[in-house]
């Protein structure tokens, strides 16, 4: 017995050794990152943002506006990766960036749980109030009013993307005005496509999914959408959500839709493919996501209309400040100048992100924006009209999940026939109560 | 002349002198210490690491399993066996369990009945057999990721490879995703791609080592080459197929990464949860929309049981088998 127990006290000295051993080139690597001043009192930012916000350009400009701050751009991919990561480094208290991107539809969520956010009210937010649209200021406002935990980045003004050449070939008009006026309403809408496809001269589907219309639709007709203001659930009792869900369906029923699954390797594809004329297109999708699956190939083929039933918001971002940073104060500064009317300008010409500042929406280097892909198209001009009129739509702190992981899918199961309509409807509402009870 | 043969100094010259006894005694301590403890010393790394990265997170997982532990908002409430009763009663945890250990079956019966073969004929003489050899596990190093993006692709609905060969010759397009047995087969074929080589070359090493004389008397005898294989290689072999039975259970089991790019990134795994498996559904409880960690964390011990009962499975089986032989 004796023996073992040697034994055993030798193995935790030599454990215990090797531990110390590591423990210390630890430490030592963590004091020598700590604090990322380097020489000079230079600061160096770490920004976390998805997809496109378009900031290259305004990066460079702050960077030579404030020589003492480096901003490290890590670009972190969809919205659906980023966000996992991003709970998981607030939850450690380490690894998130100095300023990181919130979607609208997750930011909720955050203002719920708003102690891993610095408060931008306290580093000087206050000043930046009349800057922007009531609704969008407030969206990142705790209920009290006391703490604001992003400023917002863009809106996602609403507007028809079409096909030009196959609108041509299939005898539809091709001018955006002309196009405009024939589709004033969604019914007028689907009208024009049952014309587009009875032509039988476009080898192409109307629409890319029956899902693509739940969000303007939704937008347009409500002022809430899967919860109300008090977040309970009331997807299955909003009356709007099954309509568009009907009128979605009934369109691919009448083989008017693609069928391709939104942000799959399929859709990508069928953009290339020329396999449907049009694509309702909130701003951040022109340049940000249709040209670049598109390609140049297609470059001056696509143009852009009115969205059927008016104006209409789909999407925006917010910049926000974790509470693990180590310099509030200048990734303060950071987000204050990217959402500021520069920074807002030169995010719209790089990625299309539409400002939601108001002098970023009245600058003329907004209103006359044209966009070359899209045949010259008056973008700054249509995308603002757009949300001019628009009334905030309340998404609640569990919108994204609800609508990407759970309707959506529903919704394409039930298009490509896998389900019938009304049952891919109630395993969507039931599943949805269950992620939210 | 010869006076310089014997012109030698005393030996004990040049020595230190012997005579200090504490010196002698500490270096023959030191030496004593050095072969009983230092082979502890040199493996001790790989326990600490283990201790931190391995054991630790096991241990932990359990204690979470425990809590009500919402990632985001920072609670814990101490609710003992709720999140495994909740998890148990779970329809989507057995469909991913189901998924799980279909899969794992569609994929590795075939992948390592393959890399038997192909270590076979790797083992004749052939011409550029290293680089033969070599070639098999080219696969393997090639990143998951990048794999599960081209298999995409390639059996992509509308677009992809294998619908519009099938298209060609007058078959209807198969719906990948939205048919439970399709997509599992497509993920296999993504799995047995990455690993069919490199389980061939464990079975190459280990068919290198069975004595050539056995095969030449086996010929004499008059047994074929196929009947050869069958009564001399794979018997020889059982230890190392046990070993490759076992590691890709593990990897099996844990399967992630190539269903998640199959399904373009969505962790629920086709629109039903055709081939959403374990690990996918542990991650989309824990990390994304309602961050539940302690209903992740039962989900995780539950898949390590998982995994240790299957390995256990196998190892019994194959070790009876090894032993029926010896007889």
């Amino acid at each position: 017995m004796s023996v073992i127990r040697r034994r055993l006290r030798t193995v935790a000295v030599a454990a215990l050794a090797a531990g110390v051993a590591l423990g210390s080139t630890a430490c030592s690597k963590s004091n020598d990152n700590e604090g990322s001043t380097g020489e000079g009192g230079e600061v160096k930012l770490v920004l976390q943002t998805f997809q496109n916000f378009g900031y290259d350009q305004a990066l460079k400009d702050f960077e030579a506006a404030n020589p003492t701050i480096k901003v490290e751009h890590q670009k972190m991919g969809e919205l659906r990766d980023f966000q996992p990561k991003l709970v998981q480094w607030l939850a450690a208290g380490s690894g998130a960036g100095d300023v990181v991107g919130l979607e609208e539809g997750v930011l909720l969520q955050y203002v719920q749980n708003h102690d891993k956010f610095a408060n931008l009210l306290e580093l000087g937010a206050d000043e930046l109030k009349t800057t922007f649209p009531e609704w969008k200021w407030n969206n990142a406002l705790t209920p009290d009013g006391k703490k604001l935990i992003g400023l917002g980045t863009d809106v996602g003004g609403l507007a028809m993307c079409y096909r030009k050449d196959l609108f041509g070939a299939a005898g539809l008009p091709t001018d955006r005005e002309e196009v405009s006026k024939r589709i004033g309403t969604w019914q007028d809408y689907i009208a024009l496509g049952k014309e587009f496809k009875a032509s039988g001269k476009a080898k192409a589907a109307w629409l890319d999914s029956g899902t693509s219309l739940m969000q303007p639709y939704i937008m347009q007709n409500s002022e809430t959408f899967f919860f109300d203001k008090d977040n309970k659930f009331i997807g299955d009792t909003n009356p709007v959500i099954k309509q568009t869900w009907d009128m979605g369906l009934q369109m691919a029923a009448d083989g008017l839709t693609a069928k391709a699954q939104r942000w799959s390797g399929d859709w990508d594809a069928a953009f290339k493919n020329n396999a449907f004329a049009t694509l309702p297109c909130p701003a951040w999708m022109t340049e940000g996501v249709i040209k670049p699956r598109s390609g140049p190939a297609n470059a001056g083929k696509w143009d852009i209309a009115k969205i059927p039933g008016g104006g209409g918001n789909w999407g925006g971002s917010y910049l926000a400040v974790p509470a693990q940073t180590k310099h509030p104060k200048e990734a303060y500064l950071l987000a204050k100048y990217l959402t500021s009317k520069a920074g807002h300008l030169a995010a719209f010409k790089e990625a299309g992100a539409m400002p939601s500042d108001i002098a970023g929406i009245e600058d003329p280097a907004f209103k006359d924006q044209k966009s070359e892909y899209f045949s010259g198209a008056p973008t700054g001009q249509i995308f603002g009209e757009s949300v001019k009129n628009m009334k905030p739509v309340f998404l609640g702190p569990k919108h994204q999940q609800v609508w990407e992981t759970i309707v959506e899918p529903q919704m394409q199961a039930a298009e490509r026939g896998q389900l019938s309509s009304a049952a891919a409807w109630k395993k969507a509402m039931d599943e949805a109560k269950k992620a939210t009870s | 002349m010869s006076s310089a043969v014997g012109a030698a100094p005393p030996r004990h010259a040049a020595t230190p002198s012997p005579s200090d006894p504490v010196h002698r005694r500490r270096s023959y301590r030191l030496g004593r210490w050095d072969i009983k403890y230092s082979p502890y010393l040199y493996v001790a790394p790989f326990f600490v690491l283990f201790g931190i990265f391995g054991l630790f997170p096991v241990l932990y997982t359990v204690w979470v399993s425990l809590f009500e532990y919402d990632l985001l908002s920072d609670t814990k409430e101490f609710v003992g066996m709720e999140n495994y009763r909740v998890v148990l009663g779970d329809a989507q945890f057995w469909n991913a369990a189901y998924n799980t250990v279909g899969m794992f079956v569609v994929s590795t019966v075939p992948q390592l009945i393959v890399a038997l073969m192909i270590a076979n004929l790797l083992n004749r003489q052939m011409r550029a057999r290293t680089l033969l050899r070599m070639g098999i596990v080219i696969p393997n190093i090639t990143s998951v990721a990048a794999v599960g993006i081209i298999f995409a692709l390639i059996f992509a609905d509308r677009y992809g490879l294998v619908n519009w060969v099938l298209g060609t010759v007058g078959i209807d397009p198969i719906a990948w995703r939205d048919n439970r047995y399709a997509s599992w087969f497509a993920i296999a074929t993504m799995v047995d791609w990455r690993w069919t080589g490199y389980n061939a070359l464990i079975y190459l090493g280990a068919m290198q080592a069975i004595p050539k004389d056995l095969y030449e008397s086996a010929a004499l005898d008059g047994a074929s080459t196929w009947r050869q294989f069958w009564k001399i290689t794979v018997p020889l072999i059982r230890p190392t197929i046990l070993f490759t039975i076992i590691i890709s259970t593990i990897g099996g089991l844990q399967l992630f990464t190539e269903p998640l790019m199959y399904g373009y990134g969505l962790i629920r795994g086709g629109a039903s949860n055709e081939f959403q498996t374990l690990a996918m559904y542990i991650y989309e409880r824990t990390f994304t929309g309602n961050f539940e960690y302690g209903s992740g964390a039962a989900m995780s011990w539950l898949l390590f049981l998982m995994i240790i009962v299957f390995a256990l499975i196998n190892f019994a089986l194959v070790r009876r088998s090894v032993k029926g032989e010896k007889k």
